[in-house]
């Protein structure tokens, strides 16, 4: 097998699968539950919330644990703007997001929301100056993807932050999925963050929102005190612990992993330009993990089950998306509609391999050859 | 940037025959404290040198703050052995930990163990000087009154620039001078007492003594809360929590109330003993201040004392209780000191406690029931509990 479809989802470490097993056996109880059983896992859930807190660098209580990141974005947008729909009813976002987010915009702007979409220039970044001129008292939440799932596009949350820092009644998101634990990360000028384990190698089903202190929410699952009063139910210690233990592995070496994954993309990119007719959608701003391509003349459904037949796993748009035909990040970057309907994503990690590359390359080459001579037929 | 953090050793240096088992102490001490921190190690006769992973470092560095036996650390930048590579760790140094829009002093001391290094000592601190004068316009030489000092160690494969020392906490390192047993009980001076007896290089096992049901199991955990405390300074601590009770209560029985204190402390010193002995202990460490209560006066401690030969090192004997709650707030024990339950040398005060006591006395009190039979049942029903700090609690977990 050769999986090269790390931004869908990773596989969990060993590590943290004993993690969560462990935590399962010798802390079983409620951490709501007054005696020692519940303290026991109270405890633990304390622990594994700072350890998240020290590791990005904010405080144990800034840590929302969240069922993934899908529900920490819904968590940002919906508790901003239920806190916040006095003060104004618009928002900002772009058009890369991910569909946990394009979606609840679509919602909002059906309940009278007004939702503008950024200007992007030619490598996907936001126009800064378009930023500040849609800026307006009306505004309550501007929502960002740290990084593009499908190109791999990064925005410079710094510059965006530094931006925002003169509108402090704008609440400033950012959607860091796909960005945490691949590119080093700073919370320092943003409000919400959202982020999921089981693309760092953890499980799936945990995941967190961190929201500064001075910030405040509406929560949308309500129940009382749960690790968060933003969060009811009843608290899963195993996930957070292993949420936590994923965070840590993930920013090991992190310097090592993101080189080796620069290299595999290198060979990637040399590799693929000699296929006539393929389009490379990510250019060499985009993070290394991510390599967006388009192949004219072959639906990217048809080469995804032809290199799936092979054990070779890729993925066309991100797997989160609808079958729309289109892919609005790629249309939204390269303004090419062609490319928007045949775009295929590619993506690695540290753990690929240089054979696996090989691998892929070699079949994804007889394939290509392959399909357009069916096609010619 | 290839950052190692650099420590140098404390008082063990100058203890020269000695010097190999401190530094294998103090090493073996550093691994045990960094435990899951993934860090390589390295030491020679005047230093070790740990790796990390720049992930760590605000945790390796807080842990190393609580080691016994480390004089100074800080954080060096390693790079290649010639000048210019040495220039520009020096720039990335000074760029990285001060705001360039001040104005500092500076300072450069360099020292080259590689002797057969072109330059000499003195000519490298010349040329690494006018580089930082010609580079910095905000940074000016002061070799007496200087903000920055940057230094520069030039071995043979590899050189070293560093600036900001961190003061270590001194001391010896634990487990040089064997193994004391601590009589803990829960009030403010004995944790302090173990601390300083730490220091000093000695290894603890800790001793509670319990009167359940006169003492709380509310008692014990605050005592264990302590031993976690301590264990922050000191490695592979067990509590020995002894069943008192019955010796206890034949002791209010049999003996007037004005002597009770100082009997009881005679059967603790006594069991205190045997537990030394037990546990390959060679000194009993206590908390007793001189003159803080009636059994810690001159003569109550010789009375109480002459149960046993072993040293019995009392590290608060001589400090004011306020210079106790100091340390015992700067090692965060004060706070669990202060809950208020009951220790079995709280419960059955007398009103009127000796402070003068008469040994004939004792021997005599003593001499009216068999506390020998009681100790040996004591001895026979220890509890012995593990420490283990709050990291380590889910080291395999989180």
């Amino acid at each position: 097998m050769v999986y090269l479809d790390y931004s869908a989802t990773t596989f969990p470490n060993k590590e943290v699968i004993d993690s969560f097993n462990k935590t399962l056996l010798k802390y079983p109880g409620n951490a709501n539950s007054m005696h020692e059983l519940g303290r026991n896992a109270y405890h633990l859930i304390e622990a594994s919330t700072k350890q998240v807190a020290e590791l990005l660098n904010v405080l144990p209580s800034e840590v929302i644990f969240t069922s993934g990141a899908s529900e920490a974005n819904n968590l940002a947008i919906m508790g901003t703007i239920l806190k916040f729909k006095n003060r104004g009813k618009h928002i900002i976002t772009t058009k890369l997001e991910h569909s946990s987010v394009l979606e609840t915009m679509e919602f909002l702007k059906k309940n009278g929301y007004k939702i503008d979409y950024l200007k992007l220039d030619s490598h996907g970044h936001v126009v800064l100056n378009d930023l500040k001129n849609k800026l307006s008292s009306e505004t309550i939440l501007v929502s960002i993807a740290h990084v593009n799932s499908e190109l791999g596009v990064v925005q410079d949350i710094n510059k965006l932050g530094e931006i925002l820092k003169e509108y402090p009644k704008v609440i400033f998101h950012v959607d860091g999925t796909q960005a945490i634990g691949k590119i080093p990360v700073d919370l320092s000028l943003v409000d919400l963050y959202s982020m999921s384990s089981h693309k760092i190698y953890g499980l799936k089903g945990v995941g967190a929102l961190i929201k500064k202190k001075n910030i405040e929410l509406e929560p949308i699952i309500h129940g009382g005190k749960s690790q968060t009063i933003y969060r009811s139910g009843t608290p899963t210690q195993a996930l957070y612990a292993s949420f936590a233990k994923a965070l840590k592995l993930s920013l090991l070496n992190s310097q090592e992993k993101y080189n080796q994954v620069v290299k595999l993309n290198a060979k990637l990119r040399r590799e693929l330009k000699s296929i006539e007719g393929l389009h490379i959608n990510s250019d060499e701003f985009c993070i290394p993990h991510i390599l967006n391509i388009s192949l004219e003349g072959i639906k990217p459904e048809v080469m995804l089950n032809a290199l799936s037949l092979e054990e070779i796993y890729i993925s066309t748009k991100t797997a989160c998306s609808n079958s729309e035909v289109l892919s609005l990040s790629v249309l939204e970057v390269t303004k090419e509609e062609e490319y928007a309907r045949t775009s295929l994503r590619i993506s690695l990690s540290y753990l690929t391999t240089e054979s696996e590359i090989d691998y892929f390359i070699k079949v994804f080459k007889e394939k290509t050859n392959e399909l357009r001579f069916r096609k010619g037929e | 940037m290839n950052r190692v953090i650099l420590i140098k050793y404390g008082e063990l240096t100058t203890k020269k025959g000695n010097r190999k088992l401190f530094i294998n102490t103090l090493y073996s001490n550093i691994l045990k404290k960094l435990k899951g921190l993934e860090v390589n190690i390295f030491k020679d006769m005047s230093r070790m040198y740990i790796e990390y992973d720049s992930l760590n470092e605000k945790e390796i560095l807080k842990r190393i703050g609580e080691i016994f036996g480390i004089h100074s650390y800080m954080i060096a930048y390693k790079t290649n052995s010639n000048l210019n590579d040495i220039k520009k760790t020096i720039s990335e140094v000074i760029e990285t930990s001060f705001d360039m829009s001040l104005n500092y002093t500076f300072k450069v001391e360099t020292k080259r163990s590689d002797k057969s290094f072109k330059n000499n000592s003195m000519e490298c601190n010349d040329i690494f000087g006018s580089y930082i004068l010609k580079n910095y316009s905000n940074l000016k030489v002061d070799v007496h009154a200087y903000d920055i000092l940057v230094h520069v160690e030039i071995r043979k494969d590899f050189s070293y620039v560093y600036i900001n020392e961190y003061k270590g906490l001194g001391g010896y390192p634990v487990g040089v001078l064997g193994k004391g047993l601590l009589m803990l009980s829960g009030g403010i001076d004995s944790p302090v007492a173990g601390y300083l007896a730490l220091k000093r290089g000695i290894k603890l096992d800790l001793v509670y003594f319990e009167a359940i049901p006169h003492t709380s199991l509310e008692a014990r955990n605050k005592v264990l809360e302590l031993a976690k405390k301590l264990l922050v300074y000191g490695f592979d601590m067990k509590l020995i929590v002894v069943p008192f009770t019955k010796l206890q209560e034949e002791i209010y029985k049999n003996v007037p109330g004005n002597y009770s204190i100082t009997i009881m402390r005679r059967m603790m010193y006594r069991i205190m003993e045997k537990l030394t002995k037990r546990f390959k202990g060679l000194a009993i460490i206590n908390g007793e201040s001189v003159g803080q209560v009636a059994s810690q006066t001159l003569t109550s401690m010789k009375v109480i004392n002459s149960v046993t030969n072993l040293p019995v090192i009392r590290p608060v004997a001589c400090l004011d209780k306020l210079e106790i709650i100091d340390i015992s707030k700067k090692i965060d024990t004060y706070d669990i000191s202060i809950l208020p339950y009951e220790d079995c040398c709280t419960v059955f005060v007398p009103k009127h406690p000796i402070i003068n006591p008469n040994l004939e006395h004792c021997l005599e009190m003593e001499a009216n029931f068999n506390y020998e039979e009681l100790i040996t049942e004591i001895i026979n029903n220890l509890m012995v509990i593990d420490i283990t700090s709050k990291e380590s609690e889910y080291e395999d977990i989180l």
